[in-house]
């Protein structure tokens, strides 16, 4: 379920969230369901569907931020091969929460967008790759999908245009590599979960050997809003080259945790202030992961910025994948570095050598260090190990094991000077 | 040819074919760019992260392992950049190593440690506990030592890619990932140990060779492995006259980097303690040791006698002997014993094919074009397990050329699994099936086992185009230079017509000869000897030595000098491994048996002989310069009828497995040892 709504959301997304039975056909049908399908194969053309996506400036959801249109625009138009699309629903960042909940309160809109994005690609069969750990999801999504044959929303020649598209799930099996996208197509496949060699990206090579649109779960649940209102309504939503609304998951140190549907750009402060009811415990703000654990942190002083992709890299780090973590002033951040490593050696695909040896060295090192039992030069070692990752691995796992680390020790450092010496980790117990 | 693309690399201008990798373009102009995981042949991966390069224009370092050239590129590969990146990977992969290269296998020969003194750190920062994880065995052969390892997957591609064995895989991930069987904890595989020679570390070592030695304590000879007809060259590294390793150490010759267990571990049966170190003489009802004198001196009279007399000789000679000693011996028997009664095992009817290639010039396949042909034909042989080497070049051929392959054979087979379309059905009548389809390929080799045999071969000849070339594939080491060098009872060296045909090696074993003389062969295996005088040259007391009135203790061909021809024809240089006391070369055993007799030979050294058989064998005029470098020279066929006056049916194949090689393989333990897991053999 999900957290009480806030007036300050502009709810396109989640605009069906709380209803009753908000995740059967009928509710969905009832509240403009269905009706962008309708609309896209009745009146527009494939390329009409992209150029209207491109004009929403919609971007990727999942975390780099990619012009949905412009990447449904490479895959090729004739193809000797079938198309696929792929959800990508394995949302396994630390901190980010926000596509299970589209899965589990709405999931036709996930299915209409999916069916939109194959009908502009012209692609007649498409998975949603659900996260190992959220197998109740797949219940969900597979009730939905039944409901979506049985009312002859997919299948055979959908809504008499002679268009067919089928749809499946498959569970993931429980790694956060393969929510990356090609490793995500190796385990679709049955095999490892190991990314690619890219070039060539799925556009053209993607689910086996075929070309392939793989968005993240709100990237596709945005598409139908976008074809029913236009794609220049949505841009309008949200900042210049960052369209519409997205899903913030607001977690940590916060009064009111949970996720909140904002434009894009929406400012910082007020998203920790006004929205999320302030930090807990009355306590100050120290820093902010703004976009999942993968990102730069920021700290309390860097955060007075809007909240969209192009802001948040000006400002060195990443709008992400809309995790935002609070982080309170008595948290030790040695321990967050910690924290956070731990978290990418146990994720590791183990594939290239910078990834899972520095993660394994980072995480083993900051045990020792955050235990009391660092040096000085220790400091600058874990800078170093990580700047050594730091854009030389195979994929980008590699940079989001290094970035916040990277981060931490230059934003933080007098907290790693205060571990030395074997002294006590200063803000041990304070919870 | 594709279009040439001009590109920079280090301020040197260089134009290479579109599509050609940034480290192979490098290499063109002397710059080597250090890699692991990067292995030529086999697919790519990225992983090792170490052949990282500057591109200009790039945003941040890119491999130049995957990296396909582009107009215009300028890649910098020695930028301080670049140097900063390989120095982190190294201490990265050093960090949970063990660093016991003292008493690692692969000590003065390892990637790391080049790689390492080249671009490494000199001390490592690692101050963390590592990772130990104990030793596995995994075969009688491969070993693995996780810690060592790593990760660079060439040997889960060469085993998968090359072989198409696919026994290894990886397991966990992050740091704890690991290499491991997919069977578990045990390899059900061709044990070809090219997983043990891929590996760039100490990784991955051999049962046969861990721990005996270190590199720059031995002496190398490259020669040609004495198992199947493929003729694989192999490297013996001998310590104190001992064989303790074969590979092939330069990744030259027909085979590349390819062996099979047979080449790369089957050599201890020099070693074996039933090994004949001593000339036996039938004293009563025993063999008994004798001195090289008198045994030369009882033969050589025993030899004098019958042929005075105009008594009855038979010789049967080796598909193991050296052409020298197989030109030598037919020589002795024609010239000097006045017969014909000569013959050797024939496994592949290569000279009914010979004649049917009469007017075709240029149609017998080399090795090298097994590789490079457009499509393969495999008829009635289990190449896998026949002929490891053909058939690793068919997979490669797939890989990197996609040739179609087709397989006509009654059982499955390895190669099934890459065959465009597979025949279960026997000879001519299987490839009348797919007639057709093969009517269209332009550039098709046929490699074709003993079932056909006779006027099938020409029928065979017919069926297919014209441009097709031809193996018939023939059991051992030098089964085919046996051919060529008239070991039959009614052909001469490049099978000119013998005057009067001699009897088969069928005819003999059951006929009461007044003398026997087998050199290199058990032809009385399961049989009474029906001979007056048996004479056997032998490196062991085999079922037919047993009955010899004499046994000669031979050198093996690791032991020799000479030449032999494979299964493609190739003439290939054979280069002494080891000293041997005691034994003696066949051609030295003849050598003395005709000083003894009074008879004026040829001086029996292999170097005369081999001008010889390149002075008078048809098709034997190959340059010397090739020959003595260590390459293959393909021979020519006479390239006109053969007139053939003995019978076909005779020929048969030991159909050996990968873990069999006739008599010799069953003294040599390696193979021994893991021929109870053999695969399942495809029996006819
Ligand atoms: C290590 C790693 C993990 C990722 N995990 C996810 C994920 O769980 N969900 C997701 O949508 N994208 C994830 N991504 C991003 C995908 O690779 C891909 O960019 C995205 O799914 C594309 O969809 P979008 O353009 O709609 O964002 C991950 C990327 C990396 C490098
Ligand atoms: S950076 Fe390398 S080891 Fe890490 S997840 Fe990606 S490919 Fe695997
Ligand atoms: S065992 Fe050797 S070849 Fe195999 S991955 Fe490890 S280092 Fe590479
Ligand atoms: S394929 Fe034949 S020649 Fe090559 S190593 Fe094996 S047995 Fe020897
Ligand atoms: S050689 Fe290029 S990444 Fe290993």
């Amino acid at each position: 379920m999900y957290n009480a709504p806030h007036p300050l959301e502009v709810r396109i997304l989640t605009r069906r969230f709380g209803l009753p039975n908000s995740a059967s056909i009928d509710t969905y049908l009832a509240h403009d369901g269905y009706k962008a399908i309708e609309k896209a194969l009745a009146e527009m053309t494939p390329d009409k569907i992209i150029e209207e996506v491109k004009a929403s400036a919609l971007r990727g959801r999942g975390g780099a931020g990619f012009p949905a249109g412009l990447k449904w625009s490479f895959v090729p138009r004739q193809s000797p091969k079938p198309k696929y699309i792929v959800v990508n629903a394995d949302e396994s960042e630390p901190g980010t929460c926000k596509d299970r909940l589209l899965m589990e309160n709405d999931p036709h809109q996930l299915i209409e967008g999916a069916l939109i994005a194959a009908r502009a690609v012209d692609a007649h069969a498409g998975y949603i790759y659900v996260r190992g750990e959220y197998r109740y999801l797949i219940d969900i999504l597979d009730r939905a999908i039944g409901e979506a044959y049985q009312r002859g929303y997919l299948g055979k020649n959908i809504l008499g245009s002679g268009f067919d598209f089928d749809l499946h799930t498959h569970s993931g099996a429980g790694a956060y590599e393969c929510g990356e996208e090609s490793a995500l197509l190796e385990s679709l496949e049955g095999k490892r979960g190991i990314p690619r060699i890219r070039p060539p990206f799925p556009a053209v090579v993607g689910a086996f050997g075929c070309p392939t649109v793989l968005n993240n779960v709100e990237t596709f649940c945005s598409v139908p809003w976008i074809i029913l209102n236009g794609g220049a309504a949505y841009a309008n939503l949200g900042t210049r080259k960052n369209g519409g609304t997205r899903l913030f998951c607001l977690s940590g140190h916060i009064n009111r945790p949970g996720v909140y549907e904002l434009p894009m750009g929406f400012p910082l402060p007020r998203m920790i202030e006004e929205v999320g009811g302030g930090v807990w415990k009355g306590r100050k703000l120290k820093a902010v992961i703004p976009g999942g654990s993968s990102c730069p942190v920021l700290k309390a002083e860097e955060t007075n910025l809007p909240m969209d992709f192009d802001s948040l890299q000006a400002a060195g780090s990443m709008l992400g994948s809309g995790g935002v973590v609070i982080i309170d002033e008595d948290t030790c951040m040695v321990k967050a570095a910690l924290r956070i490593m731990r978290f990418y050696a146990h994720e590791s695909c183990g594939w290239c050598i910078p990834c899972r040896e520095g993660t394994m060295w980072l995480g083993k090192l900051l045990t020792r260090f955050h235990a009391g039992a660092g040096t000085m030069s220790d400091i600058d070692l874990i800078r170093e190990l990580a700047q050594n990752m730091l854009g030389k691995t195979f994929c980008p796992l590699g940079d989001a094991a290094a970035l916040p680390t990277i981060s931490i020790v230059k934003k933080f450092r007098e907290e790693f000077e205060e571990h030395l010496n074997g002294r006590k980790c200063p803000h041990e117990g304070k919870g | 040819m594709p279009e040439l693309v001009k590109l920079t690399i280090d301020g040197k201008e260089i134009e290479v074919p579109a599509g050609t990798l940034v480290i192979n373009a490098a290499r063109q102009v002397g710059i080597e760019i250090p890699a692991f995981c990067y292995y030529e042949g086999l697919a790519l991966q990225a992983a090792c992260r170490m052949c990282l390069v500057e591109v200009e224009k790039a945003p941040k370092l890119l491999t130049a392992c995957t990296l396909p050239v582009a107009k215009d590129m300028i890649v910098r590969t020695e930028t301080p950049q670049v140097a900063a990146a390989r120095k982190g990977m190294l201490e990265f992969l050093l960090a949970n190593h063990p660093l016991d290269c003292p008493v690692c296998d692969k000590g003065g020969e390892c990637e790391l440690q080049d790689m390492t003194f080249r671009y490494g750190a000199g001390e490592s920062r690692f101050s963390e506990e590592k990772q130990h994880i104990e030793e596995q065995q995994w075969s009688p052969v491969v070993f693995f030592d996780r810690p060592r390892c790593i990760l660079c997957f060439r040997c889960v591609r060469i085993c998968n890619e090359g072989m198409g064995v696919a026994a290894l895989g990886v397991i966990n991930r992050g740091a704890r990932s690991e290499i491991a069987p997919n069977k578990g904890d045990h390899l059900e595989c061709d044990e070809c140990g090219m997983c043990i020679d891929i590996c760039p570390v100490g990784a991955l070592t051999s049962g046969i060779y861990r721990y005996k030695t270190r590199p720059w304590e031995m002496e190398y000879a490259g020669t040609i492995c004495t198992h199947c007809a493929d003729g694989c060259k192999t490297t013996l590294s001998v310590r104190n006259g001992r064989v303790i390793r074969g590979n092939n150490r330069d990744h030259s010759g027909i085979n590349g980097e390819f062996l099979c267990v047979k080449g790369r571990y089957a050599f201890d049966f020099l070693e074996h303690p039933e090994r004949l170190h001593q000339p036996l003489v039938r004293r009563g009802v025993e063999l008994q040791h004798a001195s090289w004198k008198e045994a030369v001196a009882l033969v050589a009279a025993k030899f004098n006698e019958v042929r005075e007399r105009g008594g009855a000789f038979g010789v049967i000679g080796s598909a193991r002997t050296t052409n020298e000693e197989n030109f030598y011996l037919q020589k002795f028997a024609r010239s000097w014993l006045n017969t014909n009664n000569i013959d050797h095992r024939r496994s592949g009817d290569v000279v009914a094919l010979l004649d049917a290639l009469a007017g075709l010039p240029g149609s017998l396949a080399t090795t090298a074009d097994v590789y490079h042909a457009g499509a393969v034909l495999i008829v009635g042989a289990d190449l896998a397990q026949q002929h490891p080497l053909l058939s690793f070049q068919v997979r490669a051929n797939v890989r990197h050329h996609g040739a179609r392959v087709y397989v006509v054979h009654p059982h499955p087979q390895r190669e099934d699994k890459v065959a465009a379309q597979v025949v279960r059905a026997r000879g001519l009548a299987g490839i009348g099936q797919i007639r057709e389809k093969l009517a269209g390929e332009q550039s098709l080799v046929v490699l074709f086992g003993e079932h056909i045999q006779g006027a099938d071969v020409r029928r065979l000849v017919e069926m297919l185009p014209a441009t097709a070339r031809y193996v018939a594939l023939v059991d051992y080491a030098n089964s085919r230079g046996a051919l060529d060098m008239g070991l039959l009872p009614d052909l001469l060296p490049g099978y000119q017509p013998a005057p009067a045909p001699g009897l088969s090696l069928q005819e003999m074993v059951g006929a009461s000869l007044d003398v026997l003389w087998v050199v290199g062969a058990n032809p009385l295996q399961g049989r009474a000897r029906a001979s007056g005088f048996l004479v056997v040259q032998e490196l062991f007391l085999t079922e037919t030595a047993r009955q010899a009135d004499v046994v000669f203790p031979a050198a093996a061909a690791y032991e020799k000098t000479g030449s032999f021809t494979n299964v493609c024809g190739e003439v290939q240089r054979l280069k002494k491994g080891p000293a041997v006391a005691g034994p003696k070369t066949d051609l030295e055993i003849m050598g003395l048996l005709a000083r003894q007799m009074g008879h004026e030979l040829a001086p029996p050294l292999p170097e005369a002989v081999f001008e010889e058989i390149r002075r008078s064998v048809a098709g034997y005029n190959i340059p010397y310069a090739t020959f003595v470098t260590g390459a293959a020279s393909a021979t020519q066929y006479p390239n006109g009828p053969i007139a053939r006056q003995g019978s076909s049916e005779l020929i048969r194949s030991a159909r050996d497995t990968l873990f069999t090689s006739g008599t010799l393989g069953r003294y040599c333990s390696v193979l021994n040892s893991v021929r109870e897991r053999d695969l399942v053999r495809v029996e006819e």
